[in-house]
Formats: structure tokens, sequence, C-alpha cells
């Protein structure tokens, strides 16, 4: 369509603008990050690590930062342990409301987080879950499991039943076709699922907003807190850690699987 | 299925099963439900039924302009990060296959970056002393106020959503083939023409899936509109929040959410349709 001189040059460089909008709020935070001023100025004044330094007189939000991970941590292990054995009934097993099943557990991402963070505040005080590792967990189950069992299901659609068919045949009995046969074949949709639940429940606000308590937060809570009441370089130089980390688990997790097939059946 | 015995479904799909009920359906039908009761002073809520709260909700125009105002915004947010996003999808999709990738990655890579952080960096570029303002001012403008106020929210969230779009519109790309393109080049037809006779109908089931997405991420957004808005764009997620944590009056919260999943109903009935006529049109 767009093969002329003048035509696709300006196509391209429309392009390259829109790009630029896209990507510029990530990459301008890198300059921002070492700004010497104490307040957001541009230019910066001058160039120095003050505010990385600055971070580590931050006990605030070094302890959210290490709620978050251990948070993730905990979130991904459950979230495998529920989710696997659903994953195996789903894949494999043939029974009536299969698709009501998924459709009921992927529920959660249609709706707005806003409302799931509401309802879960409103049942959460009543049972005295609020501000409580046992609440932030659950809250993050309800957004994790249907991520992981999305991925689980694509995983086990890809592998052939005919091995386990094979291995049961010769007499292995069903749990240890399981975890002999299915589970190591699994491996790279469990890594998989295992990164996107980590980074999911590592980034997760609003519903978290709803139920970290006075003494219990998380990065994410902290910084939008943070930026809420003021905005230095501070934040910026946060994100630029916390973007390098999300940029590492995706390069972990492209090794391992191929990002564009893992997050394949995710919708949004 | 012989690795799987009948008996032990029950069994496996029990733990997923029960973290939903307990995390969702019983939260879900318990909001519902609290949304016919009365919001005390205080934040203390009625024991009975009560028509109160809607009857309330329903007679206050605020709350008519609340949801006027975010349905609109969310309506004008989808069709800029369309604007914004089909040239670059449509790059992506003919680009070389050793860029390819790259570019697709690039695109979808802000998903994965905390919607905090991407705030806070529109924050950096659209701050009475950001980058953009600088500039601006450097080349003899005097720039309106972009941040706390409708200008910001816009340009963050058509920016944090045209990943969805852009997707979505990739997908959709698929059904797109450059020899029926040529064909109809060959056969005389204007680049404006092709565009609006081939390309744009071939394309438009991923228009359709990307419009609804970024839609209704829209309206349930909140981090962004709070953030961007500093407390002066008011809008039907942010009206939620301040309800339940400022005001206290959960029944109103319950109710204003329940209109806001209304308005997520109300987008998908009509992205069925228009899907189902288009999906007509072209066959």
């Amino acid at each position: 369509m767009i093969r002329s001189g003048p035509g696709r040059l300006f196509f391209t460089v429309l392009v390259a603008l829109l790009f630029l909008f896209l990507l510029g709020p990530v990459l301008l935070v890198f300059p921002l990050s070492f700004a010497a001023d104490s307040v957001i100025t541009w230019p910066p004044s001058g160039f120095s690590v003050k505010w990385y330094l600055a971070l580590l007189g931050q006990p605030d939000l070094a302890l959210a930062l290490r709620n978050s991970l251990v948070l993730a941590a905990i979130v991904t292990g459950l979230a495998l342990v529920v989710a696997l054995p659903a994953a195996v009934a789903i894949g494999r097993g043939q029974f009536a409301g299969r698709d009501a099943l998924m459709t009921l557990i992927s529920m959660p991402l249609l709706l707005p987080t806003i409302v799931l963070g509401l309802a879960l505040l409103i049942l959460f005080v009543g049972q005295g879950l609020i501000g409580s590792w046992t609440g932030l967990v659950l809250a993050h189950l309800l957004v994790t499991v249907p991520y992981a069992l999305r991925v689980l299901v694509t995983a086990l659609g890809t592998l052939p039943a005919s091995v386990e068919e094979a291995a049961s045949s010769l007499g292995a009995p069903a749990l240890s076709v399981f975890f002999r046969i299915t589970l190591p074949l699994m491996a790279p949709g469990l890594i998989a699922a295992a990164a996107i639940v980590f980074l999911v429940s590592f980034d997760e606000v609003v519903i978290t907003l709803f139920i970290v308590g006075p003494k219990l937060t998380t990065l994410p809570v902290a910084l939008f807190h943070y930026v809420e009441s003021r905005t230095d370089p501070l934040v910026a130089a946060v994100s630029v850690l916390m973007v390098l980390f999300s940029l590492g688990l995706v390069a972990v997790l492209e090794r391992a699987v191929g990002l564009r097939r893992a997050v394949g059946g995710k919708g949004g | 299925m012989s690795a799987t015995p009948r008996n032990l479904l029950p069994l496996l799909v029990l733990p997923a099963v029960a973290v939903n009920l307990f995390t969702f359906l019983w939260p879900m039908l318990n909001l519902a439900g609290l949304s016919f009761r009365e919001g005390l002073p205080g934040g203390g809520i009625g024991a009975a039924f009560s028509l109160a709260t809607w009857g309330d909700l329903l007679a206050d125009e605020f709350y008519l302009e609340i949801l006027l105002r975010s349905v609109g915004m969310a309506l004008g947010i989808t069709g800029l990060a369309l604007l914004a996003s089909y040239p670059i999808a449509f790059f992506v999709h003919r680009a070389d296959a050793r860029w390819r990738n790259l570019l697709v990655v690039a695109c979808i890579s802000p998903l994965l970056i905390s919607a905090v952080v991407r705030t806070y960096g529109w924050l950096v570029i659209l701050g009475d002393a950001g980058f953009l303002p600088v500039i601006l001012r450097g080349l003899g403008f005097a720039p309106p106020r972009l941040v706390f106020n409708m200008t910001g929210v816009v340009i963050g969230l058509v920016e944090i959503l045209m990943p969805y779009m852009i997707l979505s519109l990739l997908a959709g790309f698929g059904r797109l083939n450059q020899t029926l393109e040529e064909a109809a080049a060959s056969l005389g037809a204007p680049p404006l023409v092709v565009f609006w006779r081939i390309v744009l109908p071939l394309t438009l089931p991923g228009i359709l899936l990307g419009c609804l997405l970024v839609f209704v991420l829209t309206v349930s957004s909140f981090i962004t509109p709070k953030l961007l808005g500093g407390g002066r764009v008011l809008l039907l997620a942010t009206e939620i929040y301040d309800q339940a944590i400022v005001t206290l009056n959960w029944p109103l919260a319950a109710a204003l959410s329940l209109i806001a999943l209304g308005v997520f109903g109300a987008a998908l009935l009509v992205y069925g349709r228009i899907s189902r006529a288009a999906e007509r049109s072209i066959a």
C-alpha cells in the first residue's frame, strides 16, 4: 500500500514518533534517576548516584520490597499447587461443566480490579484478614490462579496424551505416570506459569491497596502512596531497578519457553 | 483419560474452586447484597434491606456526571489509542522477520512494567518542570497545564493501554494478504481506496477486540487517573475508592461497583453486536 518515496518516509517518521510516545515514559526515567536535583527538573542540573544511595536510607521501601518478594514467592508456589491439579483435570479429563469451570476461574480477570478489591475488603474486614499475610496471599491468588491455569492448560494441550497412555497401559499407576511422565514434560509450561504469576503478584497494586494495613504493605502500594504525596527522583531510581528486574525475569522466561508462546493464551 | 481416573476429578479441581469461591463468588455476592443496605454516617451499615443507597445514587446528578465522564473519557481514549496504535501495528506486521520479533517485544514490554512506574514516567514528562513543558517553553510556547487534569489522564492512559490495542490489531492483521492489496492497486485503485475498501474491513475484528479491551481497561483504571488527575478528575473507579476508603460509605461504593459492572456488560453487548454485523458484511 505504501511504497512511494515521500509517503513511505512520512509513514516511517510517524511510526518512529509513536514508538517514542509508547516507550518515552520508561526511557526518560533512566536519566532522571541519575539527576543531582532534589525535585524533578528538566534538564537535570547535574548527574549523580545520590538517589540510589538515598534508597539505602529508606527502611520503609526496603521493607515493602522484602514483603513484595516474599509475597510473590509464596503466591507463586501456592498458585501452581492450586492450578496444576485443576489444569490436569481440565486438560486431560472429559467432564460436564469443563468450560463452565474454566470460565468461572477466568472470570476475575475480566472484572475491574477496583471492584474485586472492594469486594475483598468488605469480606476480609469481617474475617480479620485486612493487613494480614493470609489476606494478601488470598487476594493475590484470586488474580494469579487464572493465569497459571491458562498457561498450564495450554502447556498440557501441546503434550501428546499418547505417552501417558503408553505408560499406563504398561501398568504404571496414575500418580506415577503423572510425576514421572507428565510433570517433567510440562517443565517449560510450569516455568512460564511461575514467572507470570510472580510478575503479576509483584506488580499487583489496586486490589492490594484495599488489603494492606499500616504494618504490612507492598512495594507498588508504597510507591503509589509515595508518588501521591511527592515526586522526587527517588521514585525514578526505584523504577529503574523495577524495570531492570522485570526485564531480567522476562529474559529468563524468553530463554525457557519463548515469551510470545507463554503469553499467547492470555488475551489481556 | 486413563491417567486421571474419573473419581479423582472433583479432588483435582477442589483447590482452584475453593479459592474462587472464597475470593471471588462469595465476596462479589456479598458486595451486590451490600448495595441494598443503607450507609449510616461514620461508616455504619444499616441491618435491614433498603433501597436508600440506590435511591440516593440515582437522584444525585453528581453520579450521573461521573458515569458520563467515565464512559466519555473511555470512548475518547479508545479512539486515540486506536489512531496511535494502528500505524505501529501495520509497520510491525510488514517488517522483516528479523526486526519483527524485536518490534513486538518493544510493543509489549511496557505491559511488564508497573502502572505506578509508567504513570510516574508521565509525571516526569508532563509535570510543570517536566520534559515537555520545558521544551515547549524553550520553543517560545506557553504550554497549558498538562498534569492534574483530564489532559494528563488521557495522555497517560492512551500510552499505558496502547500495548493491548497493538496486540489485538496484530492478531487481526493475520487475515491481511498483501497480494489482495496489490491486485486492487494494479487495477488502478488509489492507496486510500485500497485502505478503506480492503485493509480496514479485513482488520476490523482486531480493531473491535482492541477497542473493547481498551474501553473496559479505561473504565476500570484507577492508578493513572488518581496520580495524573491529582484528585481533580472524578471517575467511577476513583469514586469507588474514595467512597470505600475516605468516606467509608460501603453500600454506596458497592452500588457504584455494580454500575461499573453494568458498563462492562453493555460494552460486551455492543462489541458482540458490532462484530457479528462486521462478520456478516465481510462474508
